[in-house]
């Protein structure tokens, strides 16, 4: 993480025996630092002022340190087992990084909020020594030898137990940020995070999750819909957390729609907003609205049905003369046709046509959703504990995300998904091997044309009114920002994504002047340190690294290891 | 059906060659790369094509199979005019490979013999997300019979290989793998040795051999001589995109105009010679 001058080979070996005492007085120091007081003001960073009753930060603080215990005693202790797989030296080495970095922001956080640097108590500088230690400790270590992780089996129950528990990590943690509502406070718990992530990573643990997924797939996906399913119930009948998950919902559905256009057939779409709108629309004019343009008022199933095919035709409509042009000039046309669409609805206002959207003003008062008796407005009780609105929309956006997913994976694995990539790969070769070029990028195009078409008629009643400027060309490309982040072709990728796109503004409105920027900045490192995404799908991955002969060999392995599980 | 019934299964009529070229022509502006070619191909021969470096080989394999739109001629597949679109083609049986190969590199070598299977399945999107019963037994079918042709070509062990992992023998072998998958009638190999050392030449003769044993015909683009003499039953030479000869592979060898477009005529020597004093 952090580049400093190499200390010479030797010189580490020399002192490496130094390493487990200095790292165990460091994570000491640390533990007592953070049970003692850090800072004078009460009122800042969720009260760290009272001693031997740590506030939320002293507690990550304690977390990393013990996290660091158990990576030293694996060398020497009698968790040696662990550190035969475990590669302790490196997962040290990002922790004691990301320590040091914590702890820094933390005292520029209480310099900041408390004003000045006087409000930080000793206990805080004791923990600071404690970081420092541990980090000198972990260029100590000397690197190490691991068995490969293909290898370390746990019986069943324990793989099982293993990602229950870290599921309801995530369940916790998602719901504890939400909770946050000071903003430094949230970035710290972001930094936190992000040193436990890339601290597992090191150590191997994310490569052993990997295989163990691999074995325990159906597993692993109940799992997670049962982590954001239960999301809701953590609320407490908040709704505030729940209009912001359900907004996050809404993108990620679209952005896996779009992930099919983009990640699987590789057609390069910036208009997609349009067909989130146009589905948004239909789903407003169909509704009982006062507002609404249409008198037909189907049941809303029959309204979903309609908002997608309508934009399922409307996608053809658009690709058929357009995806025959490739690559940038297909970017232009759908471009062009995101603004076509967003400039209809501006002008359909009975003055340039017939009033169908009411131009700029859209349509509001758009009534809550009905199922038979259930209405989505209301606040309903599961297990006692209270959902309102929002909660209500959670579920049913939940429900159409897992059906765009299923759609995406079962493409993705089919004569279909053997077709887009063999496009992707070489489309002169494919059209020369029977592949229909043309008719599967148009089928790509419709059905991510179908899917925002459902997610739109959806959105439609939980925003309550649609207007022309929620589908501007911005939100298409934050749409397509989320994939490249997270991981063109990835189901996993690009619903991180999706959550760092959508979460990150909301939480934290202090930056929303700077978004674009950041964001812009974010991309732009992105493609010149981990082009595939966050996440990256096996393929892309090979497709970004055409001379990296090292890692051809080690997807095969892993190729080799899917095939047999 | 297995296909490879269809494959070992030698059709009955005879009448009808199996590819009847008339006349094609293909002009690139003022340049014309393959000036009214005729070819005839008939079911389980092997024909071979040669010619010296820009005689229009490749050129007139691409009009054969739709890549490009001949200017003139047509071209029959089983007595049915073929349009030049590669898709329709194929799905008429007749596939081809590439001279600098075209694999799909980051796939595995089942994988891409399974895209080779795309024209002969047709599970549309609806059945693939429900997982009918028509996807499933293409699937099988699919994976099954592009395993056998891995076996054919003798890449049986290396099926979760990528092929831009591939050593370059096998990897001309995984392209005629997968031309064999689109289950044609006729495939066109554009020199399937190029760049190959003696031995890879002769298991690449063995398996063309065993291509035609199961009642196909080949067309080899090709221009190691002793290779092609040794494998065709008929030879056809283009020179500067024009029939020179057609005839069995020692009426080619000894014809003096052959050997004259390969090496130049003796005169040509000696005014060489003379201007380079």
């Amino acid at each position: 993480m952090i580049t400093l001058p190499q200390i010479p080979h030797t010189a580490i070996v020399r002192h490496a025996s130094k390493a487990w005492p200095l790292g165990l007085a460091g994570a000491g120091l640390i533990i007592i630092g953070s049970l003692l007081s850090w800072s004078y003001d009460p009122q800042v960073l969720g009260d760290l002022s009272i001693s031997v009753n740590p506030g939320g930060l002293q507690i990550m603080a304690i977390a990393l340190a013990l996290l660091a215990v158990i990576l030293l005693v694996t060398d020497k202790g009698p968790l040696t087992w662990l550190g035969q797989w475990a590669d302790t030296a490196r997962g040290l080495r990002a922790l004691a990084d990301w320590t040091l970095i914590f702890m820094t922001m933390v005292v520029v956080a209480i310099t900041f909020e408390a004003g000045g640097l006087i409000n930080v108590q000793p206990g805080f500088w004791i923990s600071f020594l404690g970081a420092v230690l541990l980090f000198a400790a972990s260029r100590l270590v000397l690197p190490k030898e691991t068995r490969n992780l293909a290898e370390a089996l746990l019986p069943g129950w324990a793989e099982i137990l293993v990602i229950v528990v870290l599921m309801a990590a995530l369940l916790f943690g998602t719901a504890y940020a939400l909770n946050l509502t000071d903003a430094w406070e949230f970035v710290l718990f972001i930094v936190f995070a992000t040193g436990l992530v890339i601290t597992g990573t090191r150590a191997g643990l994310l490569s052993w999750l990997g295989h163990v997924s691999l074995r325990r797939k159906r597993e692993l996906i109940l799992a997670s819909f049962a982590v954001a399913f239960c999301f809701p119930l953590t609320q407490g009948g908040s709704d505030a957390n729940m209009s912001i998950a359900s907004q996050v919902l809404v993108f990620a559905a679209a952005a896996m729609g779009l992930n099919i256009v983009v990640g699987l057939a590789g057609l390069l779409d910036l208009g997609y907003i349009a067909f989130l709108g146009a589905g948004a629309y239909v789903g407003a004019t169909l509704s009982t609205s006062g507002f609404a343009t249409i008198g037909w008022k189907p049941p809303f199933l029959v309204v979903v049905l309609v908002a997608a095919c309508f934009t399922a035709t409307l996608g053809l409509i658009i690709g058929t003369p357009t995806l025959r042009v490739s690559g940038d000039y297909l970017a232009i046309v759908t471009l062009g046709f995101g603004e076509i669409f967003r400039l209809t609805m501006f002008n359909l206002d009975g003055n340039n046509g017939p009033d169908l959207t009411h131009g700029p003003n859209g349509i509001p008062a758009i009534p809550d959703l009905t199922f038979g008796s259930f209405n989505f407005g209301d606040t309903h009780y599961l297990l006692g504990i209270p959902l309102a609105r929002f909660s209500n929309y959670y579920f049913l956006l939940l429900l159409l995300l897992a059906f765009i997913i299923l759609v995406f994976h079962r493409l993705n694995t089919s004569r279909i998904g053997r077709g887009w990539v063999a496009i992707r790969e070489d489309e002169k070769a494919a059209e020369a091997m029977g592949v229909n070029v043309f008719g599967l990028k148009l089928l790509a195009f419709a059905t991510g044309a179908f899917l925002a078409g459902m997610a739109g008629a959806i959105k439609a009643h939980q925003d309550v009114s649609v207007t022309p400027d929620q589908y501007i060309f911005l939100e298409s490309a934050f749409l397509l920002a989320a994939i490249v982040l997270g991981g063109m072709g990835t189901i996993v990728g690009v619903l991180i994504g999706a959550v760092i796109l959508k979460l990150l503004p909301e939480k934290l409105r202090f930056f929303s002047d700077y978004r674009l920027l950041l964001f812009g900045l974010l991309l732009v490192l992105m493609m010149r340190f981990r082009p595939e995404g966050l996440v990256a799908s096996r393929r892309r991955q090979l497709e970004f690294h055409e001379e990296d002969e090292e890692l051809a060999v080690r997807v095969e392995g892993d190729i080799a290891e899917e095939v047999q599980a | 059906m297995t296909a490879t019934t269809e494959i070992d299964k030698v059709p009955q009529s005879a009448s009808v060659p199996l590819l009847q070229a008339d006349g094609v022509t293909m002009r690139f502006g003022g340049l014309t790369a393959v000036n009214k070619v005729s070819m005839t191909v008939n079911e389980g021969e092997i024909l071979g094509l040669i010619g010296p470096n820009g005689a229009g080989k490749t050129t007139f394999f691409n009009c054969l199979t739709g890549l490009y739109k001949p200017t003139e001629g047509q071209v029959r597949l089983s007595g049915v005019e073929l349009p030049p679109k590669p898709r329709a083609v194929v799905k008429a049986g007749m596939a081809r490979t590439f001279q600098n190969i075209r694999l799909f590199a980051n796939m595995t070598a089942l994988e891409n013999v399974m895209v080779g299977r795309y024209c002969r399945t047709s599970s549309g999107a609806l059945t693939s997300i429900l997982h009918g019963p028509k996807f499933k037994r293409e699937e099988e079918e699919t994976r099954t019979r592009a395993q056998e042709l891995l076996d054919f070509v003798g890449l049986g062990d290396s099926t979760e290989h990528l092929a831009r992992n591939m050593p370059y023998g096998n990897q001309r072998r995984l392209e005629i793998a997968r031309a064999l998958a689109t289950d044609p009638k006729l495939v066109l190999l554009d020199e399937p040795t190029a760049g190959m050392n003696p031995l890879e030449t002769r298991q690449a003769s063995d398996l063309i051999f065993k291509i035609r044993d199961t009642g196909l015909a080949v067309v080899v683009i090709e221009h190691d001589m002793r290779f092609i003499f040794n494998l065709c039953d008929r030879v056809l030479c283009l020179v500067q995109g024009e029939t020179l000869i057609v005839g069995t592979p020692n009426e080619v060898q000894s014809d003096p105009r052959v050997i004259e477009a390969y090496l130049g005529t003796g005169i040509d020597d000696d005014d060489d010679e003379q201007d380079t004093p």
